[in-house]
């Protein structure tokens, strides 16, 4: 069924991107797209007057899919039972909190206004569980980041030097399993932990490897650039999760500065849950908030892009594939754990955690996402995530943006969380808060652009017909002063449409679509593909348990398959 | 003659998918790589075949044509109150989607074989959490393996060859470099090639991971044995843990479903996690039907639990002892039953295998089993894997595509297009009523 015209009339629409902020005017779709005007007469119109008029959610970072995933609802059937989802007529049943079923993932990000949604951290070997999971998250499109970090093909290039082969062996690597970007998590770290090593920092060489984990950044970082991907290398920096890790994290940034050459205004790398990488101190007792270092680089440099991973209040689980930093948590607090070592490639880990207001700790996890939101004055460079579920859940989004824009939010919780950490906080003494247009930036126009999506995150003529229409009339909310109106405003999209059909009515689906996954697909030259075919074919049944044609997805496992092709420089 | 080359092999868990088919007019004339298990399958796969539908009429089951037993399975769904939707640990996980659809569609629990193998695990699992990693991780570090209740040599044949006790890894070339230990009630094969035997006795396995547990914290045991093991030999097995580089402990339905079921592998799961502090350490269930890890991932991300998931309150829930197939069915609940690629009748304790007959049964199979002897409606499916394509989820969760490389008999569909229509027919009878 072709989707039918729509008009959107009288809304107040707020677009970024094209710098319309908060103009009344009508929005027109037709085929999936916007279009400038569609004949009235055929078309659906939605009154939109007193709401607003958006273009749908964009998430840069959430963990909705995969192996690990799926590991962490198996470990927590208590987390299920928080919320149980009959089946309707639309909507198929499910559960889940921290990590909801497939369907139930879908449908609340629709219900939130959410229309694209990229999962980040996947091991290739386990690409084609993920696809499949994907296939069954409706609602959004979709795309995955496989893991670099700790690959023997990787580190073995480096070492050699064979750049070229590199870069041809990441674009084989996305086309083979279908990845869109490139990630990296814990970069060497991972490969000692399975050796029961510890994270390392930048200069340390690998166990066996003898590459360090700046190389392994460079190297990567130089690769991605070379190959015109369209979303610069994504990742998790070194030392996650350790007192005085802030300079881990701007040392990683800084590693790459050189690589990014003439500032043409495309960010090279995106360091991702900054929150968990940005912390001063030298132990847990006297852990700071590092915000304000990461900040000054941030603004002062335009080659680095960032999401928050702001923590939210909650029991929630977090899932890395950075196996040996979940190690260290169990440690600390006898939670429940799970690591997943997968050869040749990657880890994982999942511990439950509970994040209280009481916990020092915790309070300056909280303190530092909001810091570091606050202090980076360029909303373009700022995602805002909960590194969902790390953080907390991603239905918590309306409440991180309620924070964003509302001094007074912040400070009523600032007046609840460990007295210690407050007094050892800057966050009191930040004035600045969001704009609307801000936190649509940080939602989905510059998440859109740091993805390379250029028909996403606006409503200019010709983007994708992905809009949010929510209940929120300026003139009766005010998100400074009545934070908790606009939070609930932000929670359910009176209307979410979908590629041009309107799938959320009233905050409830009305409709499933099942939505596209986008892969990158970099043609590099025919020559340095056979080459890297053929280092692959000697290597591969020594690496792997699989054979190589079976490591290969094929496309008609993919639901709505879309590939994305860049012509790469090598 | 065709060959295809990276057949994946759909007998056990290893889903070794390395295997080269020759087929020569619609029939598989060899199996290269195979164990003697695969070669089997790929070679007698057209043995004792179901040839039609069977349909239950008068007392006795006689021939029919597909509607008409898609018909009967779909009114017996629709006319049941709490019906069970059982098995798919040989099918794939296509179908079980569909499997899933249909139960939420009509209300029903639905259960797969983890309940009677490795379900105990999962339990465990909810409880610890569980340190383990994908085969090939042991392939190229594992210097120490332990079997526990389980006996690859015969149950996984290719294992040792191709994941870990011979396997030549980036590490480890092959057993020189590996010790194998296994702990087991009797000398099984695997326990003969091993460097070290622990004979245990039966039901005390929970005994005697603890007495390991207390061992490894150099704490001291105030007994002369401990599930018949002399106390000295379980410090001695203790060291052996602590002083491996990479130590994996595989474990099967000998600790799984004996005495302390789910508290075995809670120990298990716990010793793995300490040792962790002194080296380093994985787990590994071995499972056995060739996708039962598929059944239970797919479960998991489309309803959020692994197996035994009830939709009788229209959303999914899970309480294991409660919703399981064995429980609802000890405890009569349930009113009809429909069975996929699965053998309960057989496999079940005969009191509830007495139990299912008593309400409706359906069944879904390539093969006669004793549940399609006694079934009312019994519909003949392909086999995945070698008539019809599908996904299966090896034991470490690695996904491979199943691959189809000889066409079904004319009109026998997969299980996924057999539920398909079964689930098309639920819903236009239910439309019907109302």
């Amino acid at each position: 069924m072709t989707p039918q015209n729509i008009i959107i009339k009288n809304g107040t629409v707020f677009d970024p991107v094209n710098r319309i902020d908060g103009e009344v005017m009508d929005i027109a779709v037709s085929n999936g797209k916007i279009v400038e005007r569609v004949n009235e007469s055929s078309a659906i119109v939605i009154d939109a007057s007193g709401k607003v008029v958006l273009a749908g959610g964009v998430d840069i970072h959430s963990h909705i899919a995969g192996p690990k995933v799926n590991m962490g609802r198996i470990l927590r059937p208590e987390d299920h039972y928080r919320n149980l989802k009959p089946k309707t007529a639309v909507k198929r049943s499910g559960v889940g909190t921290s990590c909801p079923s497939t369907f139930t993932t879908g449908y609340d990000y629709s219900e939130m206004g959410y229309t694209t949604v990229f999962e980040p951290a996947n091991p290739p070997l386990k690409m084609l569980h993920v696809i499949d999971e994907l296939n069954d998250t409706p609602m959004l499109d979709k795309a995955c980041y496989p893991l670099f970090g700790n690959n023997w093909h990787v580190m073995e290039y480096l070492k050699d030097n064979r750049h070229d082969e590199l870069a041809a062996y990441v674009a084989w690597m996305l086309k083979s399993v279908k990845g869109y970007a490139v990630k990296l998590v814990n970069p060497g770290g991972v490969e000692n932990w399975k050796w029961g090593g510890e994270t390392t920092p930048l200069d340390e060489p690998v166990k066996h490897f003898d590459v360090t984990p700046r190389q392994i950044i460079q190297g990567m970082c130089n690769a991605v650039k070379r190959l015109n991907l369209p979303h610069q290398m994504h990742i998790h920096a070194n030392m996650l999760g350790t007192p005085g890790n802030y300079e881990t994290a701007l040392e990683t940034l800084d590693s790459v500065r050189q690589i990014a050459g003439a500032n043409d205004g495309k960010p090279v790398i995106h360091l991702t849950h900054v929150q968990f990488n940005i912390y001063g101190g030298t132990n847990w007792m006297n852990l700071s908030s590092g915000a304000e270092h990461l900040a000054k680089y941030i603004n002062n440099h335009n080659h680095a892009s960032i999401d928050i991973g702001q923590i939210v209040f909650s029991d929630t689980t977090t899932m890395t594939a950075d196996g040996p930093f979940e190690f260290k948590l169990q440690g600390m607090t006898g939670a429940r754990w799970i690591n997943g070592d997968i050869e040749a490639e990657t880890g994982c880990g999942i511990v439950p955690i509970h994040y209280k207001k009481s916990n020092y700790v915790h309070a300056i996890m909280w303190i530092t996402g909001l810091e570091a939101s606050l202090m980076i004055d360029d909303p373009w460079k700022v995602c805002m995530t909960t590194d969902h579920p790390n953080g907390g859940y991603f239905t918590t989004y309306p409440r991180v943006m309620a924070w964003l824009m509302s001094k007074k939010a912040r400070q009523k919780l600032t007046n609840k969380v460990n007295k210690r950490a407050r007094s050892k906080t800057a966050l009191e003494s930040l004035d600045r808060e969001y704009t609307f247009s801000e936190v649509l930036i940080s939602t989905r126009a510059g998440t859109a652009r740091l993805l390379g999506l250029k028909n996403k995150g606006h409503l200019g003529v010709g983007a994708d017909a992905d809009i949010a229409i929510h209940d929120l009339d300026f003139r009766k909310i005010d998100p400074s002063t009545t934070p908790r109106k606009f939070r609930k405003a932000m929670q359910k999209a009176v209307y979410t449409i979908k590629d041009g059909e309107i799938v959320v009515k009233d905050g409830e689906v009305v409709k499933s679509v099942p939505g596209r996954i986008y892969w990158a697909d970099a043609k590099v030259s025919d020559d340095l593909a056979r080459t890297v075919e053929t280092d692959l074919r000697q290597k591969f049944q020594d690496y792997y348990t699989v054979q190589m044609s079976n490591y290969i997805i094929a496309e008609k496992h993919i639901v709505n398959s879309t590939p994305v092709r860049v012509n790469a420089e090598v | 003659m065709q060959t295809y080359q990276d057949v994946v092999c759909t007998v056990c868990g290893c889903l070794c998918d390395d295997i080269e088919v020759d087929v020569d007019g619609n029939k598989v004339m060899k199996a290269r790589n195979a164990c003697a298990m695969g070669t089997s399958k790929f070679l007698s796969y057209t043995h004792d075949r179901i040839e039609t539908p069977m349909v239950r009429k008068n007392g006795s089951t006689q021939p029919a044509n597909l509607d008409e037993a898609v018909t009967k399975v779909a009114e017996m769904l629709v006319n049941a109150k709490y019906p069970a939707i059982y098995g798919l640990a040989l099918s794939s996980c296509e179908a079980v989607k569909v499997a899933i659809e249909l139960t939420e569609e009509v209300g029903g629990v639905m259960d797969n074989q983890s309940v009677v193998c490795h379900g105990p695990g999962v339990l465990g699992l909810h409880e610890i959490g569980v340190s383990t990693c994908s085969l090939g991780e042991i392939k190229h570090r594992a210097d120490l393996i332990i079997c526990w209740g389980c006996n690859p040599d015969e149950a996984h044949p290719r294992h040792f060859e191709r994941y870990s006790y011979t396997a030549k890894g980036r590490w480890r070339n092959g057993k020189a470099d590996r010790k194998l230990v296994v702990v087991d009630v009797r000398q099984t094969s695997t326990a003969r090639k091993a460097d070290k035997f622990v004979q245990i006795d039966q039901g005390k396995d929970y005994e005697l991971v603890n007495a390991l547990r207390t061992a490894l914290r150099n704490e001291q045991i105030q007994q002369e044995k401990v599930a018949g093991v002399p106390v000295e030999d379980i410090e001695e097995l203790a060291e052996l843990l602590r002083n491996a580089e990479f130590g994996v402990i595989l474990f099967g339905l000998g600790v799984t479903q004996t005495v302390g079921k789910g508290r075995n592998i809670d120990g298990l799961f716990s010793l793995t996690r300490d040792l962790n502090k002194y080296t380093k350490f994985q787990i590994m269930p071995a499972r056995g039907h060739f996708n039962v890890n598929g059944v239970n991932e797919v479960s998991a991300w489309q309803t959020g639990f692994p197996y035994g998931i009830d939709f009788s309150h229209g959303y999914p829930w899970y309480n294991p002892g409660e919703t399981t197939v064995t429980d609802i069915v000890r405890r009569g609940e349930n009113d009809a039953m429909l069975v996929i690629a699965s053998d309960p009748i057989a496999h079940f304790p005969k009191d509830l295998a007495n139990r299912i007959r008593k309400s409706p049964l359906a069944a879904i199979d390539p093969v006669h089993s004793v549940t399609t002897l006694v079934a009312d409606v019994v519909i003949p499916s392909a086999f995945a894997g070698i008539e019809c394509e599908g996904i299966a989820y090896r034991m470490d969760g690695v996904a491979l595509p199943l691959k189809k490389v000889v066409e079904p008999s004319q009109g026998v569909l997969s299980d996924e297009d057999i539920l398909k229509k079964i689930l098309g027919k639920v819903r236009e009878l239910k439309g019907r009523s109302g």
